[in-house]
């Protein structure tokens, strides 16, 4: 039977790709690992490779094709004795989806048990961003000419520009350099630094955290990409007892003026070890800076702040927002003030808090809460620690509703020290018990299914609002 | 005829002499090559081909469900290394356990794991070894003594080493098969684990698949040694090169290494010199190496064709009892991609289940 080749998905978030190529012509023999086409994703340029022998009877998608959609049959590989007249018969092997499972009810989220029953909304949380209102920023001149740039551009700018300006600021971590990057976010430094600012090393993150605390104590000017920030878990130990502490032990003489960088939180479908938010453990510790930027402007703005700090900073981005584009300010040198909240979305009746790609769900539910007539307030923290608490605080004042929002667990998380604050600090002005959303209290399943349900969703903070708005 | 005398036990000899002995190790490896090995039966050759394209059609079958979306996140596919557990898999017995990383799929395979159990852990279904909860780098049988599938680089070194020291303790005669990759050879807790295991005499080997990347890194770019044979040296733990590439080699220095930790004298390192024809992961589009050097592995020194020359030419098997032996695997291999398509997702209540017990 002749077997179709489909379109394959080459990442976990593709759906399309370009057919850029075919290296086998019609009546070609091929072989099992044979290369016989190319395909353009986003982020490179993949081989595809026969899985089956036989003869290539029929190439079904030219070569050039652009927007080829994953799972599309793209030719059809004739077994010993077949004609090509075969391959117009349809083939049964189309790609078949998982049978849906029932959704089982669940333990109660983690927002309040007493919301009232919601109206279907759209819950799918994250694929398309909503853009924010834009409010004006402090740091921003009026008439700044604004370009759309990637998360992964602008912090790649950001590198850029500070290296440009500091001799003493220098990148390392493992891949940064030849590779460009595991995603992709040194795209390009080594071409224009060269090899010793711009340095490789092994798979050693207790050894180059380390490496890296000693250069700053020293006075250079770190900054140390970790691949993911589930493996920054090798090198806490240097983050904490030697970046965060020698400023206080030594006196106040021995500062490290470092950042810590890198991917943070859930991707996709990768499992326990490798989906972990690590926002409340940093949070936790004086002597560190936490900044967890959402928006591409920010992330160009804080992460230059960050570099010129004389603290150790960690600064925690998102996979999932790293092809994210949003507008950023043309200017020679854009800085957002570290420990600065951000008003992303004016509102009077609830206030949300949320940062990172929390705010993808914040601002979804604000625009479906406004539907029903709750017009809430969105506050991007940007800065975890040191926490803007009176950016909050008035907030509060002003809706006397408060809701947070993080990907992260609740015990001990972001949000409970949100609520402890806000309850010590605005108790009089509030109207309803704070409300936190976040993730669910397990470690992050792979099924799909699994995977969805352990992560909050829009439904979820639109029901906390509705709660404390008693709505 | 077993030739033993690769073997360096650098501490126990003058550091000049050992640096000596290691570097003209590796052309007497290739003279030696032929001699060293332990030919195979017909038995053992065919027992070896199958294991071998078992993992190989596995894998294949594997990167197309990837391609068709029902496997997401991280697949890091084994093909090319297939030789390295097949052979050490042959040296061990029944209580012996094994652990690696996240490069899972053939050591489950070899270990004698069901191929549906496997497949259905990669597409996220509850008939998964690990109900649909692990996924490709975390699967576990306790029965088949495979205790994962680890994420974080590094770890199943100290983990292995735990694993041997309850070996250890219990007196129970048992070794663990610990599996790295050169990449993670780097990590710290890999020779505080050398350490540890030779201080206190355990049970285990260490295997160093050195696929010549981490990632997109070549070895020579992150290691200051790349002879790792040599990295236990400065603990007193034998280490020997081997071509992992031939199954036959493999199986020799697995029971001479095994042979050694079963009998109290210690952790041993066996250095498996081997290449994978895919990219890291499905994701990688492997540009940091140039498709002659793939090539070439793949023609030269593939593990399976090696084996199937071999049967060939001694007339052990036609070409159409191969291609017989080829068509009962890819039965096996479309049954295990059927089961893993159609089984159905785990049930929401799984999500709290296992947390704590
Ligand atoms: C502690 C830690 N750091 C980084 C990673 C990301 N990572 C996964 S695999 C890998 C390369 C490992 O290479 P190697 O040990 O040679 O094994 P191979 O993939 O070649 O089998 C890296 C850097 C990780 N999973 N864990
Ligand atoms: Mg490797």
């Amino acid at each position: 039977m002749p077997t179709e080749i489909l379109m394959p998905a080459l990442s976990p978030t593709m759906e399309k790709g370009n057919l850029a190529k075919w290296l086998k012509k019609e009546g070609d023999t091929v072989k099992s690992g044979d290369v016989i086409a190319e395909i353009e994703t986003d982020k490179a340029t993949m081989e595809v490779e026969a899985i089956d022998e036989g003869t290539l009877g029929k190439i079904l998608v030219p070569e050039g094709t652009q927007d080829v959609a994953v799972n599309t049959p793209i030719a059809v590989i004739l077994a010993d004795g077949e004609d090509a007249s075969a391959a117009s018969a349809p083939s049964p092997q189309a790609a078949q989806s998982a049978p849906p499972v029932e959704a089982a009810p669940l333990e109660p989220s983690p927002v309040a048990a007493s919301a009232p029953a919601a109206p279907a909304i759209v819950n799918s949380a994250v694929a398309t961003p909503p853009q924010p209102a834009a409010i004006p920023e402090p740091e921003v001149p009026e008439g700044t000419e604004f370009v759309t740039q990637t998360m992964r551009e602008a912090l790649r700018d950001a590198m850029a520009e500070e290296m440009r300006r500091d001799g003493d600021v220098f990148v390392m971590g493992e891949e940064v350099a030849e590779y460009q990057g595991a995603y992709k976010i040194t795209q390009g430094l080594l071409q224009e630094f060269g090899p010793k600012r711009v340095i490789d090393t092994p798979i050693t993150e207790h050894g180059f955290a380390g490496v890296g605390v000693g250069a700053a104590m020293a006075g250079l000017k770190p900054i140390i990409e970790f691949m993911t920030f589930n493996f920054a878990m090798q090198a806490i130990d240097q983050i904490i007892n030697s970046a965060a502490k020698t400023l206080y032990m030594s006196g106040g003489q021995v500062q490290s003026s470092i950042v810590f960088r890198g991917p943070n939180g859930a991707a996709a479908r990768v499992a326990a070890q490798h989906s972990q938010d690590y926002t409340s453990w940093y949070s936790h510790i004086p002597g560190l800076k936490v900044v967890a930027p959402y928006t591409a402007a920010d992330a160009k703005g804080l992460l230059k702040a960050a570099i010129r700090d004389p603290n150790p900073v960690i600064f925690l981005e998102n996979e999932i927002l790293y092809g994210h584009s949003s507008p950023v300010p043309k200017l020679d040198d854009f800085i957002v003030p570290l420990g600065k909240a951000r008003i992303a979305r004016a509102g009077k009746d609830v206030t949300l808090v949320a940062w990172s790609i929390g705010m993808n769900y914040a601002l979804k539910a604000a625009e479906e809460l406004a539907k029903l007539g709750i017009d809430a307030e969105v506050i991007d923290l940007r800065t975890i620690r040191p926490m803007d608490t009176d950016t909050i605080l008035a907030s509060v004042q002003k809706t006397g509703r408060l809701v947070t929002v993080e990907e992260g667990w609740g015990q001990s998380g972001v949000g409970a020290e949100i609520a402890a604050r806000v309850m010590e600090r605005a108790f009089d002005y509030l109207d309803a018990p704070v409300l936190r959303v976040f993730g669910k209290d397990v470690p992050m399943p792979y099924a799909a299914n699994l995977e969805k349900l352990a992560l909050p969703s829009v439904q979820d903070v639109i029901d906390a609002a509705r709660a404390v708005t008693y709505r | 005829m077993v030739v033993a005398a690769k073997k360096t036990v650098a501490g126990k000899t003058a550091p000049k002499t050992a640096a000596k002995a290691a570097t003209t190790r590796a052309s007497a490896r290739r003279s030696e090559k032929a001699a060293s090995v332990l030919d195979f039966t017909k038995e053992q050759d065919l027992e070896a081909y199958k294991m071998m394209l078992e993992i190989r059609r596995f894998e294949e079958k594997a990167g197309q469900l990837y391609g068709m979306g029902l496997i997401g996140g991280f697949c890091h596919l084994y093909i090319g290394q297939e030789a390295v557990v097949v052979g050490m898999q042959l040296a061990l017995k029944q209580g012996d356990q094994v652990i690696t990383g996240y490069r899972d799929h053939g050591h489950m395979l070899a270990t004698g794991m069901d191929p549906k159990g496997v497949m259905a852990e990669l597409t996220g279904r509850r008939g998964g070894y690990s109900k649909g909860k692990g996924g490709s780098m975390h699967m576990f049988s306790i029965e088949k003594g495979f205790f994962g599938g680890h994420g974080i680089v590094g770890a199943q070194v100290s983990l292995g080493t735990g694993l041997a020291f309850a070996n250890h303790y219990r007196d129970n005669g048992n070794v663990t098969l610990a599996y790295f990759g050169d990449g993670a050879a780097n990590q710290g807790q890999v020779y505080e684990s050398f350490n540890m295991a030779e201080l206190w005499k355990l049970p285990v080997v260490y295997i160093i698949e050195n696929n010549k990347y981490a990632m997109g890194t070549a070895v020579n770019r992150a290691s200051a040694q790349t002879d790792f044979s040599r990295r236990g040296a400065s603990f007193n733990i034998p280490g020997e090169q081997v071509d992992g590439m031939d199954v036959r080699a493999v199986k020799a220095a697995g029971e001479r290494a095994v042979a050694f930790a079963r009998s109290g004298k210690g952790p041993y390192i066996l250095e498996m010199l081997t290449y994978r024809y895919r990219g890291h992961s499905m994701s990688d589009p492997a540009k940091y190496r140039s498709k002659e050097e793939v090539q070439k592995m793949r023609t030269e020194h593939d593990p399976i064709e090696q084996v199937r020359a071999r049967l060939l030419e001694k007339k052990w098997a036609s070409e159409d009892d191969l291609k017989a032996v080829d068509a009962g695997i890819r039965d096996t291999m479309n049954a295990a991609a059927d089961f893993a398509t159609n089984d159905p997702e785990p049930d929401a209540s799984e999500l709290y289940t296992d947390v704590l017990r």
